[in-house]
């Protein structure tokens, strides 16, 4: 075990390396921050100014070198637009992100599980087939005209939600999170719950599929006859054995979840690090671009990585070990 | 079972959470496009930290809402010689912590306002080459090498900060609010970066008094998110209304809509320099002679465009049609200069006239996220032109990549294009400003032409603004300055389309005075 994961820390390491590599590089190419930057009323002295003043006349190789010598010292570099460290405009905006997508993997599961599992135990019952029917809908619907669906409905018309933003937050036991207030949980709840339809839809099928299948085996069979509770037939041997292919999914559409959810970011004005990813990437502001995208990847394969372990806790069968070995 | 427990403690939950928001009375909320990259005055040189500055900090000139500068900081201005300004300042007004304002603080923020670290575009622009000395607590000598008659226009567009907090205060002094002390008519109490900026009433504020106890400012960068906010009463007030709004929102009986004509124009710019320019092309692909060069082309281009037709359908009704650079009342401004009339038959006529009466070929080029329905103009533009026989293709991209291209994408880092569009705001209000960076022939050593992405050269144009930018007395510079922009505009320089209007809408009882700076200035709000 402990190999393993010492061998999947260093290929993480490659991987946040040879991205940084293929970000740096890559927005430079888009264009120049200099124009996106400088008041159109500057003269072109104030131009070579701001472009000497950004490191941005010197080769691209160069710029990377330094930008290579400043991550041995844990500086990321500041952003263009901001004059921050990147890595501190990150983390400030990371806690938003985190709880929302940690509000929509609760929903994910709260909601998807039990609907899937209803499906798959009782398909043929009216309810099971509306609950498939929306799961179609949760898929095929785009977040960001549900979103916008929501707010008209929930905040303009009935207002019971208020349509933008992020509640008050209060520190509870050394995080400070808006989901501990009510108002941060008025708040919370549409962009959390636009967020997580997809992925309700998602674990509804995946669970409902799963259900199906394990239904029929003869260990169900056998734990009947051995007469064990309907109870503990299904919550605890049934749910044990779907539950591989649900953490997988939740897994990596967490990763999704914390690093992409822009879309979602923007509509609710949710000041986290989907928008600042998306309005620096518009911007050029490359620092953060960059930083961005390598803790990114970083938190992903930090995720593949628990999703791994967990696998072997939920099925005693599978020993850790990497593809090929 | 248990599915059905969980349904029954979501529903508990739902309910519990399902609760208004009652705001005070006094609290204004405020959502606005665009935030701040900094609570620093002289950080970033760009219209939403200006105008979030002007919440906090004075300038020594302030412009209204029509851009006309009255006094802020400083009572009166005089140029005693030719190369020297004497600035008066105000009496008995004091920092937010209650320390006295005095020249000391002018000539602090002369110093610190053009050596930011890091700062993407500084105020060096406005700054340089002006020396000031203090004379006395309320009156300083500002000095330059030739006589510069935009001293004010130039003093009324920075903030002046204190001198006791700014000594060795750096930019993030300044975002934690530790620095951030000014003059203005709000404090600064927060600013959580993409969340809000909390302010709260100066009551010893100099001016008119500030009205209301406290401001929340939200940034809402999508433009339906802003009108849900404001339609749900999240927010009592935003700026940027889009266009397809406006004419629902003015029938809703709860809000009003303010507009003004915004200093900005939009317009077309075309390639003067090149023989052979890479986007124009003969009919069937081939090479051509730059046919954009032939004065006739040019007039002929503009007649072709229905600009009424674009303000009704594109624009829906929110500009208003432009014959030049800035629209009447600004300074520098011909009364002899119309818009130019659509007439498409007298447009092939020219055509015919210059030889080509089979048109040409023409790609325009413009940004896809900076002004107001770009893309959708460059396309109409693009349909007349072809009706009159210019076979013209769109291409638009983000204005990252946009820009960058249209000033220096060719080669030996020249413009790239050869028919673009773009649009021009005059920050200080008067024409010197587009005619000096759009019109004026390109030279990097005096600073001219920055934007001159056609390379418009005319020595005539030249030498009137080179005077005008050198001529103290009012009256005589209005004059070299219309005259100015009445050659560039008849020779057809650049092809002015319409001005841009800005939009705010508010709860009823809520109103603006709407701004031609495109600026949401808090002070401006008031309760009606």
């Amino acid at each position: 075990m402990t190999v393993f994961i010492i061998r999947r820390l260093l290929q993480a390491a490659l991987v946040v390396l040879l991205m940084s590599l293929i970000v740096f590089f890559g927005v430079n190419v888009i264009g120049d921050p200099v124009d996106m930057l400088i008041n159109p009323e500057a003269d072109q002295a104030e131009i070579e100014r701001a472009i000497r003043a950004l490191g941005l006349d010197r080769p691209i190789g160069e710029q990377y070198l330094f930008f290579l010598k400043g991550i041995a010292s844990g500086d990321f570099g500041r952003s263009f637009i901001f004059g921050q460290p990147a890595l501190k405009l990150i983390l400030q905006h990371m806690p938003a992100t985190m709880e929302l997508a940690l509000a929509a993997l609760f929903m994910a599961i709260l909601i998807g599980i039990p609907l899937g599992l209803f499906a798959g135990l009782y398909p043929d019952n009216p309810v099971s087939r509306g609950i498939m029917a929306v799961s179609i809908l949760g898929f095929s619907l785009p977040t960001f005209w549900v979103g916008l669906m929501m707010i008209m409905v929930f905040a303009v018309y009935l207002g019971w939600l208020p349509s933008t933003g992020r509640g008050d937050t209060l520190v509870f036991l050394g995080i400070e999170s808006s989901a501990f207030t009510r108002d941060g949980l008025s708040h919370l709840a549409m962009p959390a719950l636009n967020l997580a339809l997809l992925k309700i839809s998602l674990v509804i099928r995946l669970t409902r599929a799963g259900a199906r299948e394990a239904l029929h085996q003869d260990y169900i069979k056998f734990a009947r006859a051995k007469g064990l509770s309907t109870r503990r037939v299904i919550g605890v041997h049934l749910l044990k054995n779907i539950m591989i292919p649900v953490v997988t999914v939740l897994g990596l559409e967490f990763g999704n979840l914390l690093a992409f959810s822009v879309v979602t970011e923007s509509i609710f004005a949710w000041p986290g690090m989907g928008k600042l990813l998306i309005d620096s990437l518009l911007l050029l502001d490359r620092p953060v671009v960059v930083a961005y995208l390598m803790i990114i990847v970083a938190v992903f394969v930090f995720i593949n990585l628990v999703v791994d372990i967990l696998y072997s806790i939920l099925d005693p069968r599978v020993r850790l070990r990497d593809q090929g070995t | 079972m248990f599915v059905k427990h969980a349904f029954v403690a979501a529903g508990l939950l739902a309910a519990a959470i399902a609760l208004p928001q009652v705001a005070g009375a006094q609290t204004l909320t405020v959502g606005l496009k665009a935030e701040p990259s900094s609570i620093d005055p002289h950080y970033h040189n760009l219209t939403p930290n200006n105008a979030f500055a002007r919440d906090v900090f004075d300038r020594l000139i302030m412009p209204d809402h029509k851009q006309q500068l009255k006094p802020g900081l400083a009572i009166s201005w005089e140029a005693i010689d030719d190369l020297t300004w004497e600035i008066k300042l105000r009496q008995g007004v004091k920092f937010h912590d209650g320390s006295p304002f005095t020249a000391d603080d002018v000539v602090f923020t002369f110093a610190r306002a053009q050596n930011v670290p890091n700062s993407p575009s500084s105020f060096g622009t406005y700054l340089k080459g002006k020396t000031i000395k203090k004379i006395d607590d309320h009156t300083v000598h500002i000095s330059t090498e030739r006589p510069y008659p935009l001293m004010p226009n130039d003093l009324s567009t920075f903030s002046i900060i204190s001198k006791k907090y700014g000594e060795g205060a750096t930019t993030e002094d300044y975002n934690s609010g530790k620095a951030a002390i000014g003059t203005g008519a709000y404090k600064f109490v927060e600013w959580v970066p993409g969340d809000r900026i909390v302010l709260e009433r100066n009551d010893d504020y100099w001016g008119e008094k500030p009205k209301y106890q406290s401001v929340l400012i939200k940034p809402i960068k999508s433009g339906p998110s802003r009108v849900a906010a404001l339609l749900a009463g999240d927010v009592d007030f935003i700026d940027n209304v889009p266009t397809v709004d406006i004419g629902h929102l003015r029938k809703e009986s709860e809000l009003t809509v303010m507009d003004s004509i915004s200093n900005r124009v939009i317009y077309l710019h075309l390639d003067h320099a090149r023989d052979n320019s890479p986007f124009v092309r003969a009919n069937g692909g081939g090479e051509i002679k730059n046919p954009l060069k032939d004065l006739r082309v040019r007039t002929a281009i503009s007649m072709a465009i229905n600009r009424d037709a674009i303000i009704e359908h594109v624009m829906e009704g929110i500009a208003i049609k432009a014959g030049q650079l800035l629209p009447e009342g600004f300074f520098g401004v011909s009364p002899n200069l119309q818009p130019v009339a659509y007439d498409p038959e007298g447009a092939k006529k020219l055509l015919a006239e210059a030889g080509y009466p089979d048109g040409f070929e023409l790609t325009i080029h413009g940004p896809n996220d900076r002004y107001i329905n770009d893309t959708k103009i460059c396309e109409a533009v693009a349909q007349m032109l072809t009706r009159v026989g210019i076979k013209t293709q769109v291409e638009t991209m983000p204005k990252a990549i946009y820009f960058k291209r249209a000033s220096r994408g060719g080669p030996d880092k020249t413009p790239e294009f050869s028919f673009i569009l773009v649009g021009w705001g005059a920050g200080t209000g008067e024409a010197s400003s587009p005619l000096k960076s759009l019109l004026h022939t390109y030279d990097a050593s005096k600073g001219f032409g920055a934007s001159n992405r056609g390379r418009y050269s005319n020595p005539e144009v030249d030498a009137l603004v080179e005077e005008a930018l050198a001529t103290v007395d009012e009256a005589a510079r209005q004059d070299l300055l219309a005259k100015a922009t009445e050659i560039a505009i008849t020779d057809v320089g650049i092809i002015p389309l319409h001005y841009q209007i800005s939009t705010w809408a508010a709860r009823k009882g809520i109103n603006f005075k709407a701004r031609t700076d495109e600026s949401t200035v808090i002070s401006g709000i008031y309760p009606e």
